[in-house]
């Protein structure tokens, strides 16, 4: 009995030893460190291919890509960032191994249920991977129809991996919905949980509602190629823009899956770092929800120039609108929070920083986007290139890096350098920012993106774009380093090191296997920092 | 007026710049507003709350305030109501052409753009009168394609099967880019022509010509103007550098290995190859050709074949 005790209050790295207890674990937190490595390690793949057509971009003419080379470089960089890195990303690393201590439970309500997902993400990556290997894939991330069915059978094992990766999402999203509903520690009210909570919260919704239609679309296209069903293909009598309705349908609230738990982390990081109550916490709850919602009723805004029809163009125009108002409270709300606050800038602060940054022009070259009569201008140019990766790499990837160096201490229990994260994260910010801001102005003035060819004139922008690249490639290998170099780092992490008030601080570094010695009584809200007599 | 290109945006050549430009340049003002005014608040805070020793707290605990917060929902969403309409004003222009304009069929195929008159004169780039309403009823012979003037500000996508129409109105005589912007393949970024604005005269003298191409030209000399207008050139060369398709130069008497094995290129094989490209594929090449069946005449595939018997 007294081995069994030592047992739940050894902590959860070195509960079991070997690679069949981490392969067979049910823990929440070793689920949360194995999707970690994977997604990280995506992101590296993905980023790779980046570096490779940006330096193929050097000038209009061939460096070392043929044109079909570039066109898969591409759709890897794209399908991998996508459907393998941004959309599992946030929830599935940080969610999962934060989210149960952060209400004060045990484990999620199904932990088998999420090391079934753990295993489905791997089938679909791995599925993914031979799609785009075996079968020379080239249709882009967004697999539009016809030319994406020419690719059989690439297309279909691609949304077979897409497939498989949304039920991954589906039973995430699900296991921390029914968590959240359940679980929560005495005290524990839903206005007391930390705004990560509620990001996750409207995460989950998203990914149970919107994933299914991309099972849907999957079923129609299998009928189609079988069957030959016209259903998207022109040549069968089928309708290709019924493809881009049922992948927007999906794909429009999974940018917003991407994005919210970017908000989440902002919110933690910025309260804790601003030693202050989040500005407004149920105006930042509730604008998630909002965003949650309205989210599935603009995916319409991706086809202003595809043939529908000028009503429903003006009809989705107007929605999208309504998605700006809830973006815009949160910006507000973060900034309100610094003040007279007591701001320390340390490496995850100054990731949260660049978030805001990054977050308030991708915000505002989305609004842009919107506006019908500059949208025919705009679209499929560089400019909408840069305003997706200024939400889904400037804000969401960022997020996700202050997200692991804030919870770094807590999840390895080592604390990495402080001085070079910072530069890392000061290279990161340059590089970012060089990158893709001259991209809104090639934009803007005409390239279109997915060009292997172009104008003599965008030159010299492909050429700040590609250092821009080089710059932010050293400062995440900086950053990666780091963090990998603390766990050679021998003193132990304290359970607190930044004075957060949540409940996973609350707890030793690295947590206990059941993650409490004792279940905890919340009595109070999740940033209820002292503040300076008057 | 001046026409040239600003830091933001392209060159100016249609009506179409006096309902775009002053929407994008309006919004352009207000975002560097509210950008400016969250980043120096984020920077002013950021200097004058800065912990200055360690133990140092928060000075108040502020956690909401409505009338602020009400404020910044309000104002939002005011000023996007208005770039709503003033969008959607701007783009109900741009999608209903005016009467009276002059109408022009588009086909889109992989890597070439065609554009055929009512007068039946036919031609790879885009040519159009000044001052003239035109509306181009496109269509594509394969995948997605989309039509982008940059100089215009308009574009829209080309599909199969169904024609998807776009209208413009040329304010100036000039030479004027257009890009495929919806992604098509291989060669994508290389499906490019122009618009070519002319004063009207200039425009009616081009027509009486474009629409009868062969008169007055040797077969041999025809196919040359129709390896440039039926966009052939896209694929092919003529001067023995590989590209897409196999180059025309020396191809005459030839003998080839193709899919349905070797075969000597002569009048039938060619003929063959334009109507059923798919048939007899040379090694080494993607059966990525279109048919021209009913694309081209019998006259024009006549005139094919001579040009290329004279490229040795």
């Amino acid at each position: 009995m007294i081995a069994h005790v030592h047992h739940e209050n050894i902590n959860y790295l070195k509960a079991s030893k070997g690679l069949k207890n981490w392969l067979v674990t049910v823990d929440h937190k070793r689920i949360g460190m194995m999707y970690l490595a994977s997604i990280l390690c995506f992101f590296i793949a993905g980023g790779t291919f980046a570096g490779l057509f940006r330096f193929e971009l050097w000038s209009p003419l061939k460096e070392f890509l043929t044109p079909d080379q570039y066109n898969q470089f591409f759709t890897l960089h794209g399908v991998i960032m996508v459907f393998l890195v941004v959309v599992p990303g946030i929830p599935a690393a940080l969610g999962n191994f934060i989210l149960p201590i952060q209400i004060g439970a045990k484990d999620l309500a199904f932990p088998k249920l999420n090391l079934t997902s753990l295993y489905l993400y791997w089938i679909g990556a791995a599925i993914a991977l031979y799609s785009i290997v075996a079968g020379h894939a080239d249709q882009g991330w967004t697999m539009y129809a016809p030319y994406s069915l020419s690719r059989n059978p690439a297309v279909l094992w691609m949304m077979i991996a897409a497939f498989i990766l949304g039920f991954s999402s589906i039973l995430t999203g699900l296991n921390f919905i029914v968590t959240m509903h359940n679980m929560r520690a005495p005290g524990m009210t839903w206005y007391r949980m930390p705004l990560f909570l509620w990001a996750m919260y409207a995460t989950g919704i998203m990914q149970i509602f919107a994933t299914p239609v991309l099972a849907i679309t999957l079923l129609l296209l299998l009928m189609e190629n079988f069957f030959g069903i016209g259903i998207f293909d022109p040549a069968l009598g089928g309708d290709p823009l019924l493809m881009q309705h049922f992948f927007w349908f999906y794909s429009h609230p999974a940018v917003y899956i991407i994005v919210v738990p970017g908000f989440g982390i902002a919110s933690e990081v910025i309260a804790c770092f601003s030693k202050k109550d989040i500005f407004g916490y149920r105006f930042v709850a509730y604008s998630s929800v909002a965003i949650a919602i309205i989210g599935f009723v603009v995916w319409g805004h991706h086809m202003f120039v595809a043939g529908q029809s000028e009503l429903a163009d003006s009809i989705f125009s107007f929605l999208t609108f309504f998605t700006a108002v809830p973006s815009a409270i949160k910006v507000f709300n973060w900034t309100a929070t610094l003040y007279k606050g007591s701001i320390e800038l340390r490496t995850p602060m100054l990731y949260a920083l660049q978030f805001l940054f990054n977050f308030t022009i991708g915000g505002l070259t989305g609004i842009i986007l919107a506006i019908l009569s500059v949208d025919i201008h705009l679209h499929d140019t560089y400019f909408v290139v840069s305003h997706f990766h200024y939400v889904a790499m400037g804000s969401t990837m960022i997020a996700f890096i202050a997200g692991i160096h804030y919870w770094w201490p807590k999840m390895t229990g080592k604390m990495y350098n402080e001085t070079v994260g910072q530069i890392a994260a000061i290279l990161v910010f340059i590089g970012f920012n060089v990158t893709f801001f001259v991209q809104l102005i090639m934009g803007s003035q005409g390239s279109p993106r997915r060009y292997y060819h172009y104008m003599d004139q965008f030159q010299i922008h492909h050429q700040i774009s590609t250092i821009g690249f080089v710059i932010l490639a050293s400062g995440l290998f900086l950053a990666l380093g780091n963090l990998i170099a603390s766990f050679f780092n021998k003193s132990v992490a304290p359970a607190n090191p930044w004075g957060a008030k949540t409940l996973e601080w609350q707890t030793d570094s690295p947590p206990p296997l059941y993650n409490f010695k004792e279940t905890p009584v919340v009595t109070h809200g999740p940033y209820a920092f002292e503040t300076e007599k008057a | 007026m001046d026409n040239s290109k600003t830091f933001w945006l392209p060159e100016k050549a249609s009506t179409f710049v006096d309902t775009v430009d002053p929407a994008f340049n309006l919004y352009l003002w207000i975002s560097i507003f509210f950008f400016g005014l969250i980043i120096i608040l984020i920077t002013v805070f950021t200097v004058k709350y800065l912990r200055r020793r360690p133990d140092q707290l928060a000075t108040a605990q502020i956690t909401h305030n409505l009338t602020l917060e009400l404020s910044w929902t309000i104002i939002p969403l005011i000023i996007v109501m208005g770039l709503f309409f003033l969008g959607m004003k701007g783009f109900l222009h741009m999608r209903v052409a005016p009467a009276g304009y002059m109408q022009v069929n588009v086909k889109a195929q992989k890597w070439s753009w065609g554009f055929e008159y009512p007068s039946g004169a036919i031609n790879d780039t885009l040519v159009v009168p000044v001052n003239t309403p035109v509306k181009l009823a496109m269509t594509s012979r394969d995948v997605l394609h989309s039509f982008f003037i940059p100089a215009f500000r308009t574009k829209a996508d080309v599909i199969p099967n169904r024609y998807h129409a776009l209208w413009f109105q040329a304010t100036r005589t000039g030479v004027f880019p257009v890009q495929c912007t919806q992604y098509c393949g291989t060669n994508h970024s290389y499906m490019l022509t122009a618009v070519k604005v002319m004063e009207p005269e200039a425009y009616e003298e081009w027509l009486a010509n474009a629409s009868d191409p062969g008169k007055g030209k040797t077969p041999a000399q025809f196919g040359e103007v129709l390896y440039q207008k039926r966009g052939c050139n896209a694929c092919h060369s003529v001067d023995g550098s590989k590209a897409v398709g196999p180059s025309w130069k020396g191809l005459f008497g030839r003998q080839e290995n193709t899919s349905a094995g070797s075969v000597m290129v002569d009048e039938a094989y060619i003929r063959e190859s334009m109507l059923q490209p798919a048939a007899k594929v040379v090694t080494g090449f993607q059966p990525v050709m279109p048919t021209f069946q009913g694309v081209l005449s019998d006259r024009e595939v006549v005139a094919i074949i001579e040009y290329i018997k004279t490229l040795k």
